[in-house]
């Protein structure tokens, strides 16, 4: 059987559909973030997010860390899983590049390995990216899982993001969902149907095969959710409801972000 | 190719949105006018399957495995500014929702593969493809170059990105805060498993997409509707319309005359009133020719009388020519037959 591509591709799939239904729970929790306007999150993280893009300095980034770490436990979400699902996946990958780094990077040696020799200068690099990819990723995560993702692309209109591009998206996240699945059930069918190896070529073929098949599907899929959409009135108009309102808790949240983004960018220099 | 947040100095991500956010307005733009015809759920339809294209774990020659971005197929399907908008969709939905490239990087990854390898994309494939014929096979290595350039110049934009910031963004100890490798590292390091593994992913999956589309929707990759059976047919009557043009001079072989076919002077000769009895059963016909016919034989004058145009001596050759002439004339009707309805069929629309 040649679970070998097949497998794993089955693999991706479920994962990503796993990860949405995770997210679209987690988002339901009655947690810190989950109780803030979208609007306040989305601007106060991405905020965060730049802040820590900003700052050249390791113990303000490890700040920035931390409070990621006590918001994420603040929102009920599971810090297993954002170790798994994140700090792992992103530690690995950026470790992966960051590594060479320390041979590489001309500069004071601190540590001889052999004829390899770490620098001072290659140590501090690696560490600031592994440090900042961490962060970034973490409080992006945050919002991602503490957000219905229908939210956050309403509160992606504070950014000035135009309504067609909303409208777009919106309808792309659940095409995204629609197609993984059309995709998972065709391998799987295939999968079950057969027997013995595929050679490479065989392989290559039946991968582009269900790709045309699956671009098949969208396609016709398009014409149909076009008729139906105009069934529906649609005439090109297109109209955001936005049920947005702000609290007294939200305008709290806002001091709050205000204050660790203003902090960090005048401890980060 | 997908550069994570951290990776980018905040500078060079605003400078990369800022190049982005015109091409994506412009796009927008120059999309807004389809954008809520059909063009709308197939944009959205079309980001979805190239973000689902991604996930495909293809296997390459050599036992290795590689993902495709869907940037050369979306190209040559839905054009560079429409492919822009798609592709930066999927980057989008990849960035927030799961994590696969950043959202502070996410201009600078629109603008190598949405932008640049739309464009790149969409520019080898009509060169390479230029002046090719539907069915040929030039244009499935179009579609594969397409990709495989796409793919690569994306790749070699990103190097260059990420092989700046040492220079340009480093503390007072030399120590890189960005990515920490120089051109001189970082372009080798991207392009090679470019140039290799994912640039062959990329060729294999444009190139087979295109060859399946090609078959089962020809339209929508720029291909005139006509199925290849269809064309072979077209070309086949053209062939035995010129055959029987040239057999056109055999009708003056043919003796005697087509019975009803008699011009008014015909009833007072008497050769033709002979071969008019014979065609008749014998019937003699009558002594003049009837004053309905005489009257309306005036009517009309043909310019070709009797297939013979009054400068052609050989009677062959004038049949040829007239045979060529009438050909020419209804070819010349149906086509403003067919660009009339077409236009009235738009303008319903």
């Amino acid at each position: 059987m040649s679970a070998g591509v097949i497998g794993r591709t089955v693999r991706g799939f479920t994962e990503a559909l796993a990860q949405t239904l995770e997210a679209e729970d987690s988002a339901r929790e009655r947690g810190l973030l989950q109780a803030l306007d979208p609007r306040v999150k989305v601007v106060g993280l991405l905020a965060l997010v730049v802040s820590a893009a900003l700052s050249h300095n390791l113990k303000v980034m490890a700040a920035l860390f931390g409070l990621a770490i006590v918001l994420a436990v603040a929102s009920r979400l599971s810090l297993r899983s954002m170790a798994k699902r994140v700090w792992l996946v992103a530690f690995g990958f950026t470790f992966m590049i960051a590594a060479p780094a320390l041979f590489l990077t001309p500069g004071e040696r601190v540590y001889s390995l052999g004829w390899l020799a770490i620098t001072a200068q290659g140590l501090r690099s690696a560490l600031m990216l592994v440090a900042r990819v961490e962060t970034a990723v973490t409080l992006s995560t945050l919002l991602v899982l503490t957000t219905p993702w229908m939210h956050l692309l309403k509160a992606l209109r504070t950014l000035l993001v135009p309504v067609e591009a909303i409208m777009l998206l919106a309808m792309t996240h659940r095409y995204v969902v629609l197609l993984t699945e059309t995709a998972n059930a065709m391998f799987e069918s295939r999968q079950s149907r057969m027997v013995g190896r595929l050679n490479g070529h065989e392989q290559r073929r039946l991968m582009v095969n269900t790709g045309g098949v699956l671009l098949s599907k969208t396609l016709e899929m398009g014409n149909q959710v076009f008729l139906a959409m105009q069934a529906r009135g649609f005439r090109g108009e297109v109209r955001l409801l936005d049920e947005f309102r702000m609290r007294g808790w939200d305008y709290v949240a806002i001091c709050g972000f205000a204050i660790a983004v203003a902090a960090a960018a005048r401890a980060g220099r | 190719m997908h550069i994570p947040d951290g990776y980018l100095s905040p500078s060079s991500c605003a400078v990369m949105y800022a190049a982005s956010a015109p091409c994506w307005w412009a796009a927008l733009r120059r999309t807004r006018r389809k954008l809520f015809g059909r063009t709308l759920p197939l944009l959205s339809l079309f980001a979805a399957f190239s973000f689902v294209v991604m996930m495909f774990n293809l296997p390459l020659p050599g036992g290795t495995t590689g993902h495709a971005v869907g940037v050369g197929i979306a190209a040559i399907v839905l054009g560079p500014w429409a492919s822009m908008l798609a592709i930066s969709l999927a980057l989008t939905i990849q960035a927030f929702f799961f994590g696969d490239g950043g959202i502070t990087t996410l201009g600078a990854n629109c603008f190598n593969m949405a932008i640049v390898g739309s464009f790149a994309a969409w520019g080898i494939y009509r060169l390479v493809s230029l002046g090719a014929a539907a069915e040929s096979r030039r244009r499935v290595v179009a579609a594969a170059l397409a990709g495989y350039g796409a793919i690569n110049l994306s790749a070699l934009l990103a190097a260059i990105e990420l092989g700046i910031q040492p220079t340009l963004f480093h503390d007072a100890t030399g120590a890189p805060l960005y990515a920490p490798y120089p051109l001189h590292i970082a372009i080798p390091a991207m392009m090679i498993g470019h140039l290799t593994i994912a640039g062959a992913a990329e060729a294999v999956m444009s190139a087979g997409l295109f060859s399946y589309l090609r078959r089962s929707e020809p339209g929508l990759v720029g291909i005139a509707a006509t199925p290849k059976g269809t064309r072979r047919a077209v070309g086949e009557l053209w062939g035995a319309l010129a055959v029987v043009l040239l057999l056109t001079p055999l009708g003056i072989l043919a003796g005697g005359a087509a019975w009803g076919e008699w011009a008014p002077r015909d009833f007072a000769e008497t050769a033709a009133r002979a071969r008019i009895a014979a065609t008749s059963g014998n019937t003699a016909p009558p002594v003049s020719a009837p004053s309905g016919m005489a009257r309306l034989a005036t009517v009309w004058t043909a310019p070709l009388p009797d297939y013979a145009p009054h400068f052609v001596k050989s009677a062959g050759f004038g049949y040829l020519l007239s045979a060529m002439f009438g050909v020419g004339l209804i070819v010349a009707a149906t086509w403003l037959v067919q660009r009339l309805t077409e236009g009235a069929r738009r303008g319903e629309r």
